[in-house]
């Protein structure tokens, strides 16, 4: 608890305490607990003085802030076109298959939560897969499990 | 003038290792109006898509009088099929930031931001240090004026400037009402001028090589050299820096393999051009325009299934404040799929191109008026393989 | 002011720099179509309805949010215009639950009516309706029904603008955009006042009142039970927009006979217990002067602030929770009354009290909610049964089958049913602070307020934040403490303003004594439970109205109420007494801010 306040804290110190200030702190705090709890959106709103309905509200705008739990590790499977065209599909079945959880799931363990992303930026190279701040182009199934295996050693005996 | 080869320009990518900073340094040497008017007289037009004139817009915004103006630099990158942003950022940031710096000594502006679309966070890493970096130089050099980064948060409509500014303002990114413009009244209510990547590189490539260089390329219209991003059905997908103007045909004969059924220019919010047309169309303000995606199909590729992933693409990043984009993506995208599956007849289909036209008119941003674009010239081109 | 010509549909126009598209059209009479468009509130232009031809411009442009131009050459009905509104509007119906025969505001929807203007048919386009949307009806005040939204977010700008509430957000992108709360919790746990301003800012039926008339038709129509009913002092110069009168028409002797008609045992006057009101909270801020400037209380605190307005009182207990002891312990006139209907009017009336049903007819969302919160029984029974809209009441009278324009006038029943000029005002913003000047000036010095012919214009009008000083002159003996004390007051309405004024309360700068504040723009004349619409225009007439009533009263000081001066000499014995503040006063709760 004390390290959440500190988190909070610093945050604050670092953006400021004005709505300017809202995004990267949301964005801070979803980088650290994966996710915009309810308390802590209260406190976030408290500390901006304006109303948690804004800060839901505005938060729920964007696909990077999440208001529901997520697992400890994102992994987005680009879903435009081309990356379709490049056998985005394949990518999504094996990433299924290997953590027995379907798009838009979070792993029990809360390790991976698996979801699908408009254009990623990487139309050249697809299908694309980016996990976390990570960028995997290109990608294969097999090279999709095998970092996930690396990731996670406990879905390794699946195969 | 139609060549079998197509002329490759390097004017982006150009001489990685000077440093645009001495760029930077020879304009402060400048007045103010004497860049604009090279940056006017260059023909240069915004590079983002919409095409606007970059030297009338840093004049606007330099006419303005205020106790703070900003630059922006727009990188939130998100149009289907667009990566050149990203590569640009990636291989010469420096050019970008002078792009940017100059821009400021030009409107008198002393802080500036890059937006960049959180899902290019990757290349923090080495940005933030080329910043820092920078940001020293123009202290060094004399310059008042430090670039700050502000990541996005996730939603292609903060591409749109206003919307951008009420991002950077901590609130959702829904777009403002158009007048006023950022150049009177941008971020924080500031006149400010908001630039696109590939726009900064090349005001800054233009300060360096001069005028000519880059007039001489392109049409009357279309002044200059472009970066495209090419995906789809070819074997040369990538980043390729060419001529405006050039015509469809050209770009196919080049990067085509051979069976290519139509070329999507401009990404989701941007046209269809099917094979029939290749020979008469040309890429640039007067023919088709685009940000710079390019993407191939061959004649293998569903046109309906390419229509409804731009649908779906529109009804989920459309802000959802205005009622033709919210509830017109939604209807366009029902609507195809009921005409497919013989639910609804083929004339609905007229009757949806009607409501293309009432999305084009009245909505309330690009992103909106856009959408139709795509729409009717698949619609058009290719109504047989949407019937059912 | 520089001026811009401009021409609208052939015809030329001149306004103010800065003035809308809109603005001009209006001017010379052109209407086009709104929707998203509210006078009460800042531009959107969201629902793009309001489209019009501007000569040169490739897109439509959107009448409502942009400047007039010089040399502006405008067509506001083209073929190019009217296709692209009909087809918002069609729109606008397809994400929409068109039961309208089963809306609580069917043929007083402004989608409703833009369709049939329009001529939309029904299958232009499929429908896109969310299925299976749950109605909200969590609140005591307020139902929230989703699938009648249009997404004009005029109640998410209203909870900001006028009442700096932002209970109400808009959520998602896109599809999945729609008005919500915090975390979409249920809006009896969002942080909201209950003020109803949403509700009357609403162009549909997504927002309306918790609706209670069935039950008291179900009262009135059981014998054995006893209905009263008590009707605020703004009802009177609002319901008649709801039965075909021009606004501002004051129906208080017909709408007394239809509620007779009905056959409501006795209809009294929530004005008897304004004017109680007056008599209680006048002595309660004379005991806190007092307590403040002679016995150096700490305390007690000051200024003290009205209560009477449930809105105000649960937006200070969410946001100002550690200042509640700024708020006078008087309930509301609703309150008070509901306690002495269910105690004093039972004995006096030999009826049973709980053979009683006490109804009031309020202009008001919040007054529902307050008649349910759980202390609200001092009578030893739920002390208010039910707590009406003006429109619920406007509509019992037209289920009804009276004729309400040839109904005859007639008098309030007694007892409470007598009341003042004093208790009338209470309706409109400003009200209660002249009433209490009215009757308190008079009791410190024995004469009447230093104002002609009573009217103490300096509390009255639209403006957000008013103030007055009064200096006290010629004290009787017993209140010699506040002799050339300058009494300084101030009135607020909206909760924007209310939040400005006890912003500095909190900071302990006030520098006022006794504070009015009323959580509607307007006061109770602009009440979330008023007729449909309502805005400045109309609220100026509801006011007029207001003090037109006051001036045609012969009493018109609430301590000169007979009704008064017997219920203290019979029941209450004094003020502040022992009975008074069992029945008549109440506490606050602290609830959470965020």
């Amino acid at each position: 608890m004390i390290q959440t306040e500190n988190l909070l804290h610093e945050l604050i110190e670092k953006h400021g305490n004005t709505r300017d200030g809202l995004l990267p702190i949301l964005q801070g705090v979803v980088a650290k607990e994966n996710y915009l709890s309810e308390p802590r959106m209260v406190e976030i709103a408290k500390a901006l003085n304006i109303s948690s309905a804004e800060v839901y509200g505005t938060a729920s705008f964007y696909t990077y802030l999440f208001t529901k739990p997520m697992g400890k590790n994102v992994i987005r499977v680009c879903k435009t076109i081309s990356c379709k065209m490049a056998g985005k599909q394949e990518i999504i079945k094996a990433i299924e298959k290997t953590l027995k959880i379907k798009v838009g799931e979070t792993t029990r363990d809360k390790n991976f939560t698996f979801i699908e992303t408009n254009c990623l930026g990487w139309c050249h190279k697809g299908p694309v897969m980016i996990i976390n701040d990570e960028v995997y182009p290109e990608i294969t199934p097999e090279r999709a499990v095998e970092i996930l295996c690396e990731m996670d050693p406990k879905h390794l005996s699946k195969f | 003038m139609k060549t079998s080869e197509l002329k490759k320009v390097d004017i982006i990518f150009d001489c990685v290792q000077c440093a645009p900073i001495e760029v930077v340094k020879k304009s402060l040497a400048m007045h103010p109006d004497e860049i604009i008017e090279q940056i006017i007289s260059s023909g240069l037009r915004g590079r983002g898509g919409a095409g606007f004139p970059t030297g009338l817009k840093w004049k606007l915004a330099k006419e303005e009088v205020s106790d703070q103006k900003y630059v922006i630099c727009n990188a939130d990158e998100g149009e289907p099929g667009t990566f050149k942003d990203r590569e640009i950022l990636d291989l010469v940031p420096n050019k970008v930031l002078a792009g940017m710096a100059i821009c400021a000594y030009v409107i008198g502006a002393t802080e500036g931001f890059i937006y960049l679309r959180n899902e290019y966070n990757f290349l923090l890493k080495k940005l933030i240090p080329t910043l820092e970096n920078f940001n020293k130089n123009l202290q060094e050099i004399g310059l008042d004026f430090t670039i700050k980064l502000f990541s996005g948060s996730g939603a292609y409509i903060c591409g749109e400037e206003s919307a951008l500014f009420e991002s950077m303002e901590g609130k959702r990114g829904e777009p403002r009402n158009k007048p006023p413009y950022p150049t009177r009244n941008g971020y924080k209510g500031k006149p400010t001028v908001i630039n696109n990547v590939e726009t900064l590189v090349y005001c800054n490539m233009i300060m360096r090589i001069g005028v000519e260089p880059f007039k001489q390329l392109g049409t009357k219209d279309s002044r200059g050299s472009k970066v495209f991003s090419v995906s789809g059905d070819t074997t040369k997908a990538g980043i390729y820096e060419l001529e405006l103007g050039i015509g469809v045909d050209e770009f196919v004969n080049e990067f085509g393999n051979g069976d290519t059924k139509a070329v999507q220019i401009g990404g989701a919010s941007g046209f269809c051009v099917p094979r029939k047309d290749f020979a008469n169309k040309i890429i640039g303000f007067e023919g088709v325009p685009t940000g710079g995606s390019m993407m191939i199909f061959n004649s293998s590729r569903s046109m309906y299934n390419i229509l409804k992933d731009y649908l779906e693409f529109f009804v989920e990043e459309s802000c959802g404040q205005c009622t033709p984009c919210r509830v017109g993506t939604q209807q366009l995208l029902k609507g195809i799929e009921a005409v497919k599956h013989g639910e609804m007849p083929s004339s609905y289909l007229n009757q949806l191109m009607k409501l293309s036209e009432t999305m084009k008119v009245a909505s309330k941003c690009g992103l909106g008026q856009s959408v139709p674009n795509a729409f009717s010239s698949i619609v058009k081109n290719f109504k047989e393989e949407m019937i059912y | 002011m520089s001026t811009i010509n401009l021409i609208i549909d052939n015809k030329t126009v001149s306004v103010e720099k800065g003035k809308t598209i809109l603005d001009a059209a209006k001017k010379i009479n052109v209407r086009i179509p709104t929707l998203c468009h509210h006078e009460d509130l800042c531009v959107a232009g969201n629902c793009r309805i309001c489209v019009v031809q501007v000569e040169g411009s490739r897109t439509l442009t959107a009448s409502c949010s942009t400047p007039a131009e010089e040399g502006m050459i405008i067509r506001t009905n083209t073929p190019k215009v009217r296709n692209a509104r009909k087809d918002i509007v069609a729109l606008l119906v397809s994400e929409h639950n068109t039961q309208c025969t089963t809306c609580y505001r069917s043929m007083n929807c402004e989608l409703q009516s833009l369709s049939a203007e329009y001529n939309i048919d029904n299958n232009r386009y499929l429908s896109i309706l969310k299925p299976n949307i749950t109605i909200d009806r969590s609140s005591w005040s307020i139902e929230k029904d989703d699938s009648k939204c249009v997404r004009c977010q005029r109640c998410v700008r209203t909870c900001a603008e006028l009442q700096h509430v932002n209970a109400l957000t808009v959520s998602g992108k896109g599809k999945d955009m729609k008005i919500s709360t915090f975390m979409e919790l249920p809006l009896n746990e969002a942080i909201c006042t209950n003020c109803g301003q949403c509700v009357i800012h609403c162009p549909t039926g997504a927002l309306t009142e918790r609706r209670y008339f069935d039950r008291v038709w179900e009262a009135i129509g059981n014998e054995k039970k006893h209905v009263i009913m008590n009707t605020a002092p703004s009802v009177r110069v609002a319901l008649g927009e709801m039965l075909g009168y021009p606004i501002g028409t004051r129906v208080t002797g017909k709408m007394v006979t239809a509620m007779k008609r009905m056959g409501v045992d006795s209809v009294l006057d929530t004005d008897f217990t304004a004017d109680l009101t007056i008599i209680e909270e006048g002595s309660e801020l004379l005991q806190r002067l007092k307590k403040v400037l002679v016995d150096h209380k700490s305390s007690v605190k000051l200024p003290m602030m009205t209560s009477c307005c449930p809105g105000w009182v649960k937006f200070a207990e969410h946001i100002f929770p550690e200042h509640l002891g700024h708020l006078s312990s008087c309930k509301s006139p609703q309150q008070m009354f509901g306690a002495l209907s269910k105690t004093y009017y039972a004995e006096k009336k030999g009826i049973k009290p709980e053979d009683i049903v006490s109804v009031s007819i309020m202009p008001c969302a919040a007054k529902k909610f307050e008649a349910n919160r759980p202390e609200m029984n001092s009578s030893g029974f739920r002390d208010i049964d039910a707590g009406l809209t003006t429109r619920e009441l406007g509509l019992m009278i037209k289920q009804s089958g009276l004729n309400f324009a040839e109904l005859e006038d007639s008098a309030y029943d007694s007892l409470m049913g007598e009341s003042t000029g004093a208790g009338v005002i209470f309706g409109a913003t400003g009200g209660v602070m002249e009433a209490a000047l009215r009757t308190a000036y008079e009791v410190v010095t024995g004469k009447e307020v230093p104002f002609k012919n009573l009217n103490i214009f300096p509390v009255r009008g639209m403006e957000g934040i008013k103030e007055a000083s009064i200096k006290i002159e010629g004290c009787l003996p017993e209140w010699s403490f506040l002799e050339g004390v300058e009494l300084r007051v101030a009135v607020a309405h909206g909760l924007i303003n209310a939040r400005t004024i006890m912003d500095e309360v909190a900071e302990g700068k006030s520098p006022y004594h006794f504070i009015e504040i009323m959580a509607c723009p307007g006061g109770c004349i602009g009440g979330g439970g008023q007729p449909i619409p309502t805005n400045e225009e109309i609220r100026n007439k509801r006011t007029q109205a207001i003090y037109e009533e006051d001036m045609g009263m012969p009493k018109r000081k609430s301590h000169e109420n007979p009704e008064i001066k017997k219920i203290y000499k019979e029941f209450l014995k004094e003020p502040l007494g022992e009975v008074s503040h069992h029945l008549l006063h109440t506490t606050y709760k602290k609830r959470n801010h965020f």
